[in-house]
């Protein structure tokens, strides 16, 4: 079989995947990004570059996905559809994958209001689901969105998607990730777990109707740092749900950093033991060197990518 | 109806660079916006006569963005208009820019700003309902728009800030996906929101200016 990328030869394979973020910096240095990348290189498959995430301005993500690519380091390129309409993302699609990208995640984007520029105007020209079958038939087909032809070499991407599992409604929030499946994407990445009881509903919900089977799972885990993170995740982060307890567990902490550690190496062994999760995405801003810590301590294993401790 | 806001008073008068100006309000819209009609005009003119701007005359058009109807009310305000530079507009953005229109040698100071398309809710209460895209689909939603009433335009179902069914944005707006979803449940129509919404096409929205 021909695999589109290595994230896509482990998930083919069965094989437990790790996924971890970074973030690229709000300036022009490159240096950042290699940096972060080297720590991390050795505990994960592949790496999610944000798209300028909370609509705060970083350096791009298409830039900095180069940037990995050059270095030997696979990276996830993360698009929105709030910057760009159909032209713009066809375009750094097919600019993505001619600089050697493979894996791409289709999202609509966090509103702009949240960002550091609220004055500015929101394109969502399309939503990420329009976005994924774009970029399907832009591989497969070898169209546009308009229907003409891709003249030459088609785009190859291994596409994913973001879904929460945290939504009220989760009959319907599984018909929304339905729909993302049936739209072209191969795997999803979840919001960060935190209520472990909400997200064995939503997987069972998964499960009952096969979906598992039909793509790869990668559970979302945030390392908490701080009081004031764990504070702002839980109020400010639309769609982060963190349970009352765990929640108390950071507020009387002497350690924060040490308790936050703790609660992502629990979550951790937790998800990795429920069936159909195919994997686990880091994301740790700012705070990198923790997932190579919680990567040993939980035993996941990368034998089968020749990586010793 | 086309909702306005009032402007703050000092940015309309920082643009006053005359002693004396002339008043046009609107019988329609922005009388219900509370933001043209008569009491709005006489509370205008009493603030400008304060700061010693003499408001030399004023006029209810009905309504101010209907162009032959204006030139023929105007037509009796000719002596007060005649050495006037600058018109205060109390009326949506097509009103004023009617009136920039019929007068090309003065200069148009909208006193509103011109904030959506929106039904009356209750009295000085407005709801945003349509964005005039050119393209209705609300059958398809039965009633609800959600090109409309999601800020992010989405058409496959809410995004992940769909929070107890309200919006990321603001808390005290639904979440339209939500309300959607509710509605379609009750009359057993879920499954086709079941069905992918193609991309939408957007080029009836006539952004760009038009005539028809």
């Amino acid at each position: 079989m021909n695999y589109i990328s290595n994230l896509h030869k482990i998930l083919s394979k069965s094989i437990f995947t790790i996924t971890a973020e970074i973030g690229p910096p709000k300036s022009s240095d490159n240096t950042i990004i290699i940096e972060k990348g080297k720590i991390l290189k050795d505990y994960a498959d592949a790496f999610n570059i944000t798209d300028n995430q909370t609509a705060v301005v970083r350096m791009s993500s298409l830039s900095a996905s180069k940037i990995l690519v050059d270095n030997d380091i696979e990276p996830i390129m993360q698009i929105t559809c709030r910057d760009r309409n159909r032209i713009a993302l066809q375009s750094d699609i097919l600019g993505a994958a001619a600089l050697g990208v493979k894996n791409i995640l289709c999202l609509t984007g966090d509103h702009q209001s949240f960002g550091n520029h609220p004055e500015s105007k929101g394109v969502f020209d399309v939503d990420s689901i329009q976005l994924i079958q774009i970029v399907k038939n832009m591989r497969d087909n070898g169209i546009f969105q308009n229907g003409e032809k891709i003249t030459s070499k088609k785009p190859a991407l291994f596409i994913g998607a973001a879904t929460n599992p945290f939504l009220k409604c989760t009959e319907f929030a599984v018909d929304r990730l339905e729909k993302k499946i049936n739209a072209g994407t191969n795997f999803v990445q979840t919001q960060s777990v935190f209520n472990i009881d909400k997200f064995n509903i939503w997987m069972d919900e998964i499960k009952s109707r096969g979906l598992d089977e039909m793509i790869h799972i990668i559970a979302g885990v945030s390392p908490l740092k701080s009081k004031k993170m764990a504070n702002r995740m839980k109020f400010q982060i639309p769609g982060v749900d963190i349970p009352d307890d765990l929640y108390a567990r950071m507020e009387k902490s002497e350690k924060p950093e040490v308790e936050g550690y703790k609660i992502s190496l629990e979550l951790t062994n937790m998800i990795k033991k429920i069936k159909g999760v195919h994997g686990i995405h880091y994301t740790a801003l700012f705070w990198e060197r923790i997932i190579p810590e919680l990567v040993i301590n939980s035993k996941l294993t990368f034998k089968d990518r020749n990586i010793k401790f | 109806m086309i909702i306005t806001k009032s402007k703050n008073i000092n940015n309309i008068i920082n643009q006053i660079n005359q002693e004396s100006v002339f008043i046009i309000g609107c019988s329609e819209c922005a009388t219900i916006c509370k933001t043209g009609g008569e009491n709005e005009i006489s509370k205008l003119e009493k603030l400008l006569t304060k700061q010693g701007i003499n408001v030399i005359g004023s006029v209810i058009l009905e309504p101010a963005c209907h162009k032959l109807n204006d030139k023929r009310i105007l037509n009796k305000y000719k002596k007060e208009l005649k050495d006037i530079k600058q018109i205060i507009t109390l009326s949506c953005g097509n009103g004023a820019q009617t009136i920039s229109e019929i007068f090309e040698d003065k200069e148009v100071i909208s006193g509103t700003d011109t904030i959506f398309l929106g039904q009356i809710k209750h009295i000085n209460e407005f709801e945003k309902k349509c964005n005039l895209c050119g393209n209705c689909i609300i059958d398809k939603y039965d009633g609800l728009c959600p090109i409309t009433r999601c800020p992010k335009n989405m058409l496959n179902g809410p995004c992940g800030g769909s929070i107890e069914g309200k919006c990321e944005i603001d808390n005290n707006m639904d979440c339209i996906w939500h309300l959607i979803y509710k509605k379609l449940k009750k009359k057993n129509r879920l499954k086709e929101l079941r069905e992918i919404n193609e991309p939408f096409d957007w080029s009836n929205s006539k952004t760009w200016r038009i005539k028809i």
